[in-house]
């Protein structure tokens, strides 16, 4: 069997996605479980990668592994949470139905996406490399997108105001 | 399956997968901070399929809601860890099924 380049580059960063989101959902300490998942977006976006999208490749790994889980690994720290211990009712009838509704969705994705569609089949389209540019990303966004760009700078207003309120220990 | 070309098909069970791992993850954990962490599991799931989508048929689109999800995300981090800290602070514990006032 002849595989790609592409084709080694997604198997090896694939397994790895896939190992470091089971010790995310696995660890009993947070801290690992949060050092898995920031290994888990370097993986992703490996892949993202070899999809060339370069932009949402360096992205990930700013917003994602350095913003967003430098605030995760912090509220760790201040909760000075350890080992999360067995809950004393055990496994709960809960937890089974949700294991078993997660994995029915899988199999109807899975049956879906391999059902074998036309569009499916073919390879990346040829002008991918140029749709992960930064020119490119930068002239949609601000084009065709800027009413939605500014309605997001509101949210992160919205989100960092309600935070602070959240945060805070009483309010004056 | 043609395994000479990667097609799309790969990158979205490969999201389905990551998916159904977050679920699980949402399922089973009690630690209110793991739970947030397969959230954002799944939020990148998705971000994998918007972006193979993008570049497979050829429409920035998809790149741009990837730029938003990872927008939204970044507000639901500082909110969801702001109450996770408000609840610790009431309740002393992280664990969701020691918070139950509101479980009738």
């Amino acid at each position: 069997m002849e595989l790609s380049q592409q084709a080694w580059y997604f198997i090896v960063l694939a397994i790895g996605a896939i190992a470091t989101a089971v010790g995310t959902i696995t660890r009993r300490n947070p801290v690992s479980a949060a050092m898995n998942l920031v290994a888990h977006f370097f993986m992703l976006s490996g892949l993202y990668l070899t999809l060339q999208a370069q932009f949402v490749a360096v992205v990930q790994i700013l917003v994602y592994a350095g913003a967003i889980m430098v605030l995760v690994v912090f509220v760790i720290m201040l909760l000075n949470i350890g080992k999360e211990e067995q809950s004393k009712d055990g496994t709960s009838l809960v937890k089974l139905v949700g294991i078993a509704m997660a994995l029915t969705f899988a199999l109807v994705v899975g049956k879906t996406v391999s059902a074998g569609n036309a569009m499916l089949t073919s390879g990346l389209s040829p002008d991918a490399i140029k749709l992960g540019t930064t020119e490119n990303i930068g002239t949609v966004l601000f084009g065709q997108y800027l009413l939605p760009f500014e309605v997001i700078s509101l949210l992160l207003l919205a989100a960092l105001v309600g935070a602070v309120i959240l945060a805070k220990r009483k309010i004056e | 399956m043609n395994l000479s070309t990667v097609t799309i098909e790969w990158y979205l069970l490969l999201s389905a997968i990551l998916f159904t791992i977050g679920v699980i993850g949402v399922a089973t954990r009690r630690n209110a901070i793991i739970i947030f962490m397969s959230i954002e599991l799944m939020l990148n799931a998705v971000n994998l399929s918007f972006v193979s989508f993008a570049q497979y048929l050829g429409d920035t689109s998809g790149q741009i809601f990837v730029f938003f999800i990872m927008a939204v995300a970044a507000a639901e981090a500082a909110v969801g860890l702001a109450i996770v800290l408000a609840l610790f602070r009431n309740k002393k514990t992280v664990y969701i099924d020691e918070v139950n006032v509101m479980k009738w």
